[in-house]
């Protein structure tokens, strides 16, 4: 059904590609993050809820077309199917059957229910090609209330004793699932850098109920941030953006605070341990619920769940995505895409 | 536990001193004083006897979790902490009534009830106190249990940072407090109240005076008027310390501001036979037949936490004198450098016994020129020194770093050019990232390795090359990566020798990077013969 080519994987019954890396005739895309939606294909096909956010990250020429989840497209003798991946708006799973025989692509997904996107939705398939960026068992997933009770605590903390609290996450999905998460928390105004602003709006358009923001970059110089939150890619990190904010804190969500470490390493305040992956268990369950007798894995710590699900008697193949995503990533998620466009206001 | 634990979280949770102290300060003053012991005891760097193996811990938590050997060491690769790849690896904690009073119960009925009698189990009582522990505890009250049986609690505070805040909390002067911490200080109510009692009696007694440093010699040597105004020493590379004789005891400072007393017996004892009433400021040395032994004989002594009479023969240490700050009682530090080292000179005559002074003044190096001080300089290396001193004879012995009366002139680093071929991530702040290096040079066809650094690149070079290494890995030894022999570095090191037990036949001291060479290819890298040369010329 599908091959790896120098542009990615490839599904030559019906001439397609998924998230290829080159410019190609025809594509399916799982996601807008930049190491999956890459400028240059002569024809995209999409998910119908991620349009905005691709048109701001594609262009407004790219020619795409866009379908519901579960709506069968049929290309040559394959049918092509998206299905909720629950990853960030928009975010789809490839389902592919020709002749009888089913596989389902994942793209990057997560299967804890986000306000910001349709959830995941289990895929049964033959061989199931899933993303292992957390594929290690340290990495498991505290409950979500909890994470965002921590972090209205750790914002009201800051606003009591005047500072403003700086909280970075990817511009695209993990900004917006943060803004959702202190929807009507009511401790201060909530700002943000241009990036991840015209992906709020954009969501906002796409029917999702997020807090009042307001641009950094819009407010006279002088304006005082004390009590604020601000909500900034992790590129904003360390550069003299942040002077203005005078007295601050600051946090960063994302799976890789799971480890002190990394945290430490960054010489952040704190680390919220907020994915927008599947952690280890997650992972486990969702291989063992496709039903899918051989796993390909990609994109992350591929190997060793390759080796562990091969001791679990599943037949599995290890594929590169282009990003060496193994370790930390700083090729996380959209850093690729969004690192020209971050750092400009 | 959970104050205990609370307070770990707060420490860790900023990167300012300030917060931490200010974090410290408030749990000393709100904790019971048995608790508030231990955690002093802790925070300071205290470690009960070795009660459990780490890698038995491990052994259990693989069983609990059902994650297999394989599977463990790959996280452990990435998480670079074993306590807490242990604690993430583990299920997470179902609440139930046991868990609920694990945390109320105080820290220091833990250590007492739960941590200490470890040491007299037997394995399988061992396995039960510390897997019932773990179902009992959170995630953070876990990794910081583990901390604490494995006797590896850190958390980014000195001795000096608890000092200060044990001081913020009580009103009481930090040297008192560190003095007090010092020696045989016990981590029980009483000591915890001793710690921090306003009676002074003891302040003045230990304190030391602030040091005096040196800048970096800037100017050509002619810039500094007539060499017959300098007194020239060498520059050692020891642990620049105080010794103070007071009131009939002794107090060993480091530069740091550490009481060291306890490191250095031999000292101490020597110390006996000095007046009350004494400050000296010197440079502790490992030394022996009259010459400096290399510092690395300094480290493995430092490294110790008991220090037997093995290594204290091995590694006899003495303090090079350089200045006397202080006499029956008198502060001297006004007076000209020339009249303090003759009172020095004086002083120390008197003191020492033969064959084998302790106290041995700073060797005077004779400068009739400043060619001779030029010669002496190229020289240093010769004597284990790092370079000249030149201090005007007139100069008062300062406050911190001024320019002016006291230079240090270092000899240059060795360098050579040399090609990384291993890369292995980190720990701690740098697990994740490729961040320690092995290079080479070239013998003939064949690349040796010669060298580990850590240093010397800054963040985004680190991420740069982590990146690169990440894509041209040849092969993959565990954490160890074998790459490409493509990126050449400039190699920065301090002394070479000889050694038997390396395979290129050489050790270097202190190796850093000191430039990436991007501009260079490897064809032109040093090779074996460089190293070999430099070691003839050294000896």
């Amino acid at each position: 059904m599908l091959t790896t080519t120098p542009s990615g994987l490839y599904c030559p019954a019906a001439d397609l590609y998924i998230d290829p890396w080159s410019p190609v005739a025809r594509a399916v895309i799982t996601h807008a993050h930049g190491d999956h939606a890459r400028w240059g294909t002569r024809h995209y096909l999409a998910a119908r809820e991620g349009e905005r956010v691709l048109r701001t990250r594609l262009g407004t020429e790219a020619s795409i077309e866009l379908v519901d989840y579960g709506a069968p497209v049929r290309i040559n003798d394959v049918t092509v199917t998206l299905i909720p991946a629950g990853h960030i708006l928009g975010s789809a799973q490839v389902r592919l059957e020709h002749r009888g025989e089913v596989w389902v692509v994942s793209g990057d997904y997560k299967t804890e229910p986000d306000p910001t996107c349709t959830s995941f939705e289990v895929a049964r398939c033959h061989t199931f090609v899933t993303e292992s960026t957390f594929g290690l068992p340290i990495y498991t997933w505290r409950p979500q209330a909890e994470i965002f009770h921590e972090l209205r605590d750790w914002w009201r903390d800051n606003a009591a004793e005047g500072r403003a609290s700086v909280v970075y996450g990817y511009a695209l999905g993990k900004a917006q699932r943060i803004l959702a998460g202190v929807l009507g928390a009511d401790i201060g105004p909530i700002y943000t850098h241009g990036a991840v602003e015209r992906l709020t709006q954009d969501y906002r358009d796409s029917g999702v109920t997020l807090p009042p923001t307001t641009a950094v970059a819009t407010m006279p110089k002088g304006t005082r941030f004390a009590g604020s939150l601000v909500v900034a890619p992790p590129s904003a990190a360390g550069s003299t953006w942040l002077r203005r904010f005078g007295d601050h804190s600051t946090a960063f969500a994302s799976g890789w605070m799971r480890v002190r470490g990394a945290r430490r390493r960054r010489a952040l305040d704190r680390g919220f341990v907020l994915s927008d992956h599947v952690d280890w268990p997650s992972l486990m369950n969702t291989i063992d619920a496709t039903g899918a007798e051989c796993v390909w894995v990609t994109h992350g710590y591929r190997e060793p769940v390759a080796r562990y699900l091969e001791e679990r008697g599943l037949r599995t193949r290890t594929i590169a995505s282009q990003w060496e995503g193994e370790g930390e990533g700083e090729v996380d998620d959209d850093v690729g895409a969004v690192a020209g466009e971050e750092t400009t206001s | 536990m959970k104050a205990f634990a609370q307070l770990y979280t707060d420490i860790d949770a900023t990167t300012s001193t300030n917060r931490k102290v200010a974090a410290m300060a408030d749990y000393f003053s709100t904790a019971a004083p048995a608790d508030a012991a231990w955690a002093v005891y802790f925070l300071a760097g205290g470690r009960p006897k070795r009660l459990i193996p780490v890698r038995r811990l491990a052994a259990w938590a693989m069983e609990v979790s059902q994650v297999p050997e394989w599977l463990f060491e790959e996280s452990y690769h990435a998480v670079g902490d074993l306590a807490e790849t242990i604690s993430l690896v583990l299920p997470e904690r179902v609440l139930t009534e046991d868990a609920t009073r694990a945390d109320d119960l105080p820290l220091h009925e833990w250590v007492e009830r739960r941590i200490l009698p470890l040491v007299d189990m037997t394995e399988a009582e061992q396995r039960e106190t510390v897997l019932a522990s773990w179902r009992e505890l959170s995630g953070t009250e876990r990794y910081i249990w583990n901390k604490l049986i494995t006797g590896a609690f850190r958390v980014g505070v000195s001795e000096q940072l608890v000092v200060r805040a044990l001081s913020r909390a009580s009103g009481v002067e930090e040297g008192v407090i560190a003095h007090r911490l010092g020696g045989n200080w016990v981590p029980t109510p009483e000591g915890f109240s001793a710690l921090v009692a306003t009676d002074a009696a003891d302040a003045d007694e230990s304190r030391p005076y602030p040091f005096y440093l040196a800048y970096a010699l800037e100017d050509e040597l002619p810039a500094l008027g007539e060499p017959h105004e300098w007194q020239a020493e060498w520059k050692w590379d020891g642990i620049r310390a105080q010794v103070i004789r007071r009131g009939g005891r002794t107090y060993i400072w480091s530069r740091g501001g550490e009481l060291v007393t306890d490191r250095f017996p031999e000292l101490v004892a020597a110390a006996e036979r000095l007046p009350d009433g004494t400050a000296l400021d010197g440079e502790i040395m490992p030394w022996s037949n009259g010459e400096a032994l290399p510092f690395a004989q300094l480290q493995r002594r430092i490294g110790r936490k008991k220090l037997g009479p093995k290594i204290l023969a091995e590694v006899p240490v003495v303090l090079v004198t350089y200045d006397l700050l202080e006499l029956a009682g008198r502060d001297l530090r006004e007076e000209p450098l020339l009249e303090r080292r003759r009172m020095l000179d004086a002083l120390l005559v008197e003191a020492n016994t033969w064959p084998e002074p302790t106290f041995i003044p700073s060797p005077i190096v004779q400068v009739a020129t400043w060619d001779d001080a030029e010669a002496a300089q190229a020289a240093a290396r010769e004597r284990r020194a790092e370079g000249l001193m030149l201090k005007r004879r007139d100069s008062a012995y300062g406050v911190g770093r001024r320019k002016g009366s006291w230079w240090k002139w270092k000899v240059q680093p060795f360098s050579v050019d040399a090609v990384m071929i291993y890369a292995q991530p980190g720990h701690g702040r740098r697990a994740l990232l490729h961040t320690d290096y092995t290079f080479a040079v070239r013998d003939g066809d064949a690349l040796v390795p010669f060298a580990k650094a850590y240093s010397g690149l800054t963040d985004a070079e680190i991420r740069t090359l982590d990146a690169w290494i990440r894509r041209h890995t040849l092969e993959k030894f565990g954490p160890v990566r074998h790459v490409e022999p493509v990126q050449v570095f400039e190699l920065a090191f301090e002394g070479i020798q000889r050694s038997p037990r390396h395979k290129s036949g050489v050790a270097v001291r202190f190796p850093r990077i000191a430039r990436w060479r991007t501009d260079k290819p490897v064809s032109e890298i040093d090779t074996i013969d460089t190293l070999r040369a430099l070691i003839r010329a050294n000896e």
